[in-house]
């Protein structure tokens, strides 16, 4: 809707060429990842002849290596002040490990190995890309960039699986999915090499003085950036997993299986439409108080799960909680944290929410398996609801 | 300038590079097969040839192929739609089932009247790492279909079990058309069960034993068991003593073996269909080079 007349112009003019090359560079990367996630189950299971467990053992938990690539990206992008470059190598590795999906033909052990060292680039890239657009765009605009960037990606989301069944659908080939896709990864590096600039024209060069683990460390010492952090992981630590949220959705609407994956294209649509306006949103509200309340969005799902509401209600209420606490989380940290250890301060953000959400993970499952879905969605309900009374407490 | 120059460049040999590959790796549907092929004719093994996707010899593109007593299951992915299609011993299609999810294993009774499959189902699982399978059984006498056999009452250490995460895989019916075995998952870990089609009741025999196969005498299951190691090796149960003996095969198989004859499984090793004894003597030989899915026809 933005893409013609005044309203264009008002947000080229407002957003920095920098986010969107940073977009232009997720939008496509996106498009190559989801290629592959879209066919790579098939390609498992009809050409190596997988079973579905051998699938399942693949696919497995690499989260522990993510998480500590992730840490490890923010220091290095810090240390040296080359976010653009930590960031180029994540792409790069993701970008080869497409090519390594044919070299690793049917032995099931290489295949695991590209697939960690595909998810490595994704934990390397994350937090010195966020570092960027938030060092790029005015401390005012924060959440309208990261908006405008979340849109972006999600179209790629969105343009992916539909490449992918093209393809296929045209030459009945596999290893064909995988090489246009490695070309699509190609083209997202070279537009970051050509596009992205490391820091805006008119800036100077940031001392790397009071750079490494200690400092980025200490950024937790400081009140408002330690609340962010401890508001993230405890919501975090109630936020049950997307899957979850699908299955949910497919026990009780009884949702054919072939539907499955169309499911999370449902929440990405309405993500995509609310995350500019959500983002601008934030930006004259206050981007805190907009993360806080988007997780009332969350409730909402619970409830409406727990209710047995129609899919589409579900999916857009999920989808306005994505918009409301995805990049927007991104834009009220970034500002809280001095330029040359944004990366480092990030990736921590990032991964004790990651982490906390896993534990969540757990918890769920084990909570479903003994009292069924419902009252562990009460649980996580009342928890963010809790969460929410206490914020002003939280030190 | 410089930066348009490049990208025009970079667009032009990403793109050029793409499509010279999908074109060079586009399948080219030759005919071969004949349309007087017959499924029903004894002493042969039908398989699937792993280069052209066709039942050999016939025209039939199957992802996975099963056939007993001149009836043939035919599960096919069409892009992102998958059928189970029934055909006649002339490969003549006379039922089809839309059934979703990638297809895994497929199965017919030896009597030819019961029809089994079991399905890669994505997004269906609740933590990301997971997997989830669907197994359905057709009765192809009666018409009548179950998609997801997960609702049948489990049986487990005499107890009904219950649980969100049970998954299903690997079915094989005996002669009577009513007993079969199959294998469940739960909680992480894999279990044999034999199940009763009439009474629609399943019961855990043993853990560790995944994909079984019935042999021709009802008396011996061949079955993989996971290794600690992580790998599968074919192993054999008898059924009255419960004793269970290694196969002389030492690979990795990720198959649902077949009986070749009454003292034979067949199962499919790389791009090819290997032979072993299914008493844990001899070794593994080529069987049929190219090919998987192999039914050997009575």
């Amino acid at each position: 809707m933005y893409i013609s007349g005044f309203r264009y112009r008002r947000l080229t003019m407002a957003v920095p060429a920098n986010v969107l090359a940073l977009g232009l560079v997720s939008l496509v990367t996106d498009i190559s990842s989801e290629m592959v996630t879209a066919v790579l189950p098939y390609y498992a299971v009809l050409v190596l002849g997988l079973s579905p467990l051998a699938y399942g053992l693949l696919d497995g938990i690499y989260f522990g290596v993510t998480a500590l690539v992730r840490l490890a990206a923010g220091h290095a992008a810090d240390r040296w002040q080359r976010r653009k470059l930590v960031a180029g190598i994540g792409y790069g590795l993701s970008a080869a490990c497409k090519l390594g999906l044919l070299a690793a033909g049917s032995s099931v052990g290489l295949l695991g190995a590209v697939v960690a060292a595909d998810r490595t680039g994704k934990g390397l890239r994350t937090a010195p890309r966020d570092a960027l657009i938030s060092l790029s765009a005015g401390p005012e605009a924060q959440g309208q960039a990261f908006g405008v960037h979340r849109a972006m990606d999600t179209v790629g989301a969105f343009l992916g699986p539909l490449a992918a069944f093209a393809v296929l659908g045209a030459t009945g080939a596999y290893d064909a999915v995988f090489v246009v896709s490695f070309a699509v990864a190609a083209l997202g590096v070279v537009l970051l090499a050509l596009y992205v600039r490391e820091r805006p024209p008119g800036t100077t060069v940031p001392s790397p003085q009071g750079v490494g683990l200690r400092p980025a460390l200490a950024l937790l010492r400081q009140r408002p950036f330690r609340r962010i952090c401890l508001m993230a992981a405890a919501l975090g630590l109630v936020t049950v997993s997307d899957p979850f949220v699908y299955l949910l959705l497919q026990k009780g609407t009884g949702i054919a299986p072939e539907h499955f994956p169309l499911l999370p294209l449902g929440t990405a649509a309405v993500y995509l439409l609310l995350a500019v306006p959500v983002g601008r949103l934030a930006d004259r509200w206050g981007r805190v108080p907009v993360f806080l309340l988007g997780h009332l969005a969350l409730v909402g799902v619970y409830a409406l799960l727990a209710g047995g509401a129609p899919y589409w209600l579900v999916l857009g209420v999920f989808g306005l909680f994505y918009a409301a606490t995805d990049g927007v989380l991104m834009a009220a940290a970034g500002p809280l944290l001095p330029a040359h250890l944004r990366t480092s301060g990030l990736a921590v953000l990032q991964t004790g929410q990651a982490v906390a959400r896993m534990l969540c993970s757990i918890m769920y499952g084990a909570a479903w398996t003994l009292a069924g879905p419902v009252p562990g969605l009460v649980v996580m309900g009342t928890g963010i609801v809790a969460c929410l009374a206490f914020w002003k407490v939280v030190r | 300038m410089r930066r348009t120059l490049i990208l025009a460049v970079t667009l032009l040999v990403l793109g050029g590079g793409a499509l010279f590959y999908a074109v060079r790796a586009a399948r080219v549907d030759q005919g071969g097969g004949s349309a007087a092929f017959d499924l029903a004719r004894p002493g042969q093994v039908v398989v699937r040839d792993q280069g052209t996707g066709l039942v050999r010899g016939s025209r039939t593109r199957c992802e996975r192929f099963a056939t007993a007593s001149g009836t043939g299951l035919c599960l096919v992915t069409d892009v992102a739609r998958t059928y189970a299609v029934v055909v006649d011993r002339t490969m003549k299609e006379t039922r089809r089932l839309h059934i979703a999810g990638i297809p895994s294993r497929a199965r017919v009774s030896p009597s030819g009247r019961m029809i089994s499959w079991t399905v890669f189902v994505t997004g269906d699982s609740y933590n990301k790492s997971g997997f989830s399978t669907w197994t359905g059984i057709l009765d192809n006498r009666t018409g009548y279909a179950i998609t997801n056999m997960e609702q049948i009452p489990l049986i487990k250490d005499g107890r009904r079990y219950h649980s969100p995460d049970v998954n299903y895989w690997g079915v094989t019916f005996a002669a009577d058309d009513n007993r079969f075995y199959a294998t469940v998952s739960t909680r992480g870990q894999t279990y044999l069960v034999q199940g009763d089609y009439g009474r629609w009741e399943a019961r855990v025999l043993r853990s560790n034993a995944e994909c079984p196969s019935l042999s021709p005498d009802g008396r011996r299951l061949v079955f993989k068991k996971r290794m600690p190691g992580g790998a599968w090796r074919l192993h054999a149960l008898d059924l009255s003593t419960m004793a269970e003996t290694p196969l002389a095969e030492g690979a990795n198989i990720d198959d649902q073996a077949a009986w070749l004859d009454g003292t034979t499984v067949m199962y499919a090793k790389g791009r090819d269909v290997w032979a072993v004894p299914a008493d844990g003597t001899g070794a593994a030989r080529l069987l049929v080079a190219g090919a998987s899915s192999p039914s050997a026809v009575r």
